[in-house]
């Protein structure tokens, strides 16, 4: 356990991510539905660095069919609590307790 | 998307009434399709080509939307689905073919419609009339169709829609042999690219087959906005040009009595995600062959990145590009359906080589001539070449024999020019351009299914005999 810093409120980040609907599953082993916790640390979590630590800790095989730089692949859609990305500020969207973020590939079948 | 939708989504206290905003907006855009183009009559047999992806399951809820007792102006056809397992062309073992058709099982069985199951290996057993257009039905005047509706409304009424006896078709057992057969079929084809042509109109004459021994007088296809872009742009690049209206159009009649509609060619893929995830669209995830290949690895797949690379800069490139499709219109050659030498053989659209001199197919082929004659080299006997020796670019490729396809004039194969064999079909006359690339990508034209061949055969003697007596036979204008 890390030292708590008295004037910041420590903030577990606790979050579901899903992988579904069109193939993103494929990357993660099929598996569709993931709990995490992410580290604290001192800033709060963006999108950024979430991804960053998807890539690093969950994604399985072809990065480059998940991620394209910073950011994901074109064809990626994705959703925070329902919302699309875009609405929420993409890559720097600050992650909140309980977010809900859904990977959904548009691109996979017909 | 609702302009409004997307301001205030993430308003929550708002988002009832813009998940409802957003669901009307997409029902009304399916039923503002099929009723703008009045294609679909009421009373007809409809069949729903469902591939367990996104779009082809929205289109599947969208349906059942529509007839539901609830709807405001009722969707007045009988729909049936069918659903076309792959999983032998690409590799799937029976367990994992078993599981995904049991999954569809229970989403298609909640629908209440009668539903078909069929291994893709089918294929191999079709008889030839699939791959000959068959007589469209009757013309009916543009007023036929407000009169059809004035009728069954009068006659019907919204109780008269009674599902007809419901066939339950689950996969029955496929032949390991027949698995090999088309695996070796796919896997002639050396490039991504011909696989999945290949594949692809295999898929297509299955479809057909099942809608015409089913009853079924119209044929629903999936594709979204999204992938007709896509399919255009790699249409012109495999060489499809001439196809594009009816490969990426509303309403394709290349089949005569079939009709294909393409009813969500109006919804981008983006939207159909958004609809799929908020109202639980099921959906089932099945890999295909480009699955997790890389960009390059054919050349739908390098459209696909180019396109949707370019849209998330510019964000109307996927509807301008569907803009441009829709001005596409089929020109209507007056060939009587009867002549079925004018289709091609495989993708049965109307033949695109038989044009003028001066054309860009002249320029392949007389490119393609002067590339094998380089290849001869001086030193080989030109006798080899046999008879055929190209003297026009017309004739180029008569060499071309049923058995491996191989430019007859390498002098290693010896003997005369194989076209001296009797049954020598020459593919190449009975195919369109783009059908054509995909047989040349292939090792060996002999896994191809019966049917195709027989019908082939068929064509050529024909045509051979049409030559014999053509001195013989008046014709307008000589």
């Amino acid at each position: 356990m890390h030292h708590l810093d008295a004037t910041k409120p420590r903030i577990i980040y606790e979050s579901v991510l899903f992988f579904s609907r069109g193939g993103a599953e494929l990357l993660f082993n099929g598996v569709k539905e993931h709990h995490v916790t992410l580290p604290s640390q001192s800033e709060p979590w963006d999108m950024k660095q979430l991804l960053v630590w998807i890539q690093r800790n969950l994604l399985k095989e072809r990065p480059e069919l998940f991620l394209q730089g910073d950011s994901v692949r074109p064809g990626i859609l994705v959703l925070i609590n329902d919302a699309d990305w875009e609405l929420m500020g993409e890559l720097e969207y600050q992650l909140q307790d309980r977010d809900n973020v859904v990977f959904i590939s548009t691109l996979h079948g017909g | 998307m609702c302009q409004v939708d997307e301001e205030y989504h993430d308003q929550l206290e708002r988002t009832d009434v813009l998940r409802g905003c957003f669901k009307e907006y997409f029902i009304h855009k399916f039923r503002a399709m099929l009723g703008k183009n009045r294609i679909i009559f009421p009373g007809e047999k409809v069949l729903l080509a469902v591939s367990g992806g996104p779009s082809s399951c929205s289109m599947l809820s969208q349906v059942q939307e529509g007839l539901s007792q609830k709807a405001h102006k009722k969707l007045r056809f009988f729909p049936g689905i069918v659903y076309i397992d792959e999983g032998g062309a690409i590799g799937q073992s029976t367990e994992e073919r078993q599981r995904t058709v049991s999954e569809l099982e229970v989403v298609f069985k909640a629908t209440g419609f009668p539903f078909h199951i069929l291994p893709l290996e089918q294929v191999l057993d079709l008889p030839s009339s699939v791959v000959v257009m068959a007589l469209p039905p009757l013309e009916q005047p543009p007023s036929a169709y407000k009169a059809a509706v004035d009728r069954f409304n009068q006659t019907c009424g919204s109780d008269c829609l009674t599902p007809p006896e419901k066939q339950k078709k689950s996969l029955p057992d496929v032949h390991e042999s027949h698995t090999q057969l088309l695996q070796q079929l796919i896997g002639s084809a050396k490039t991504l690219t011909a696989r999945e042509d290949l594949l692809n109109t295999l898929r297509q004459h299955l479809l057909v087959y099942t809608a015409r021994t089913e009853g079924y007088s119209k044929l629903m296809l999936g594709d979204n906005c999204t992938r007709l872009a896509i399919k255009l742009l790699t249409s012109i690049s495999l060489g499809r040009g001439a196809q594009l209206a009816q490969d990426t159009g509303f309403s394709d009649s290349r089949y005569g009595d079939i009709i294909a509609v393409r009813p969500m060619r109006d919804y981008s893929a983006k939207e159909i995600a958004h609809y799929n995830h908020m109202f639980d669209v099921p959906s089932v995830l099945i890999p295909s062959l480009e699955t997790k290949t890389s960009e390059k690895a054919s050349i739908r797949r390098l459209t696909e990145s180019f396109v949707t690379k370019l849209q998330t800069d510019f964000p109307s490139t996927v509807s301008t590009i569907y803009r441009t499709s829709e001005k596409l219109q089929t020109v209507c050659r007056s060939s009587s359906t009867d002549d079925h030498s004018d289709r091609c053989l495989l993708c049965l659209c109307i033949l695109d080589t038989a044009v003028e001199k001066a054309s860009a197919f002249q320029a392949t082929l007389i490119s393609e001539q002067v590339s094998q004659t380089l290849f001869l080299g001086p030193g080989i006997p030109r006798q080899n070449s046999g008879p055929e020796r190209p003297a026009s670019a017309a004739s180029a490729g008569q060499c071309r024999s049923l058995s491996g396809g191989e430019d007859c004039g390498r002098a290693t194969s010896g003997g005369s020019c194989c076209s001296s064999a009797k049954e020598t079909i020459n593919l190449k006359s009975l195919l369109c351009y783009s059908c054509q690339l995909t047989i040349r990508d292939m090792s060996s034209v002999d896994h191809l299914p019966l049917y195709i061949m027989s019908e082939a055969q068929r064509r050529q003697r024909r045509s051979q005999m049409r030559d014999e007596i053509s001195e013989f036979l008046l014709n307008d204008g000589v």
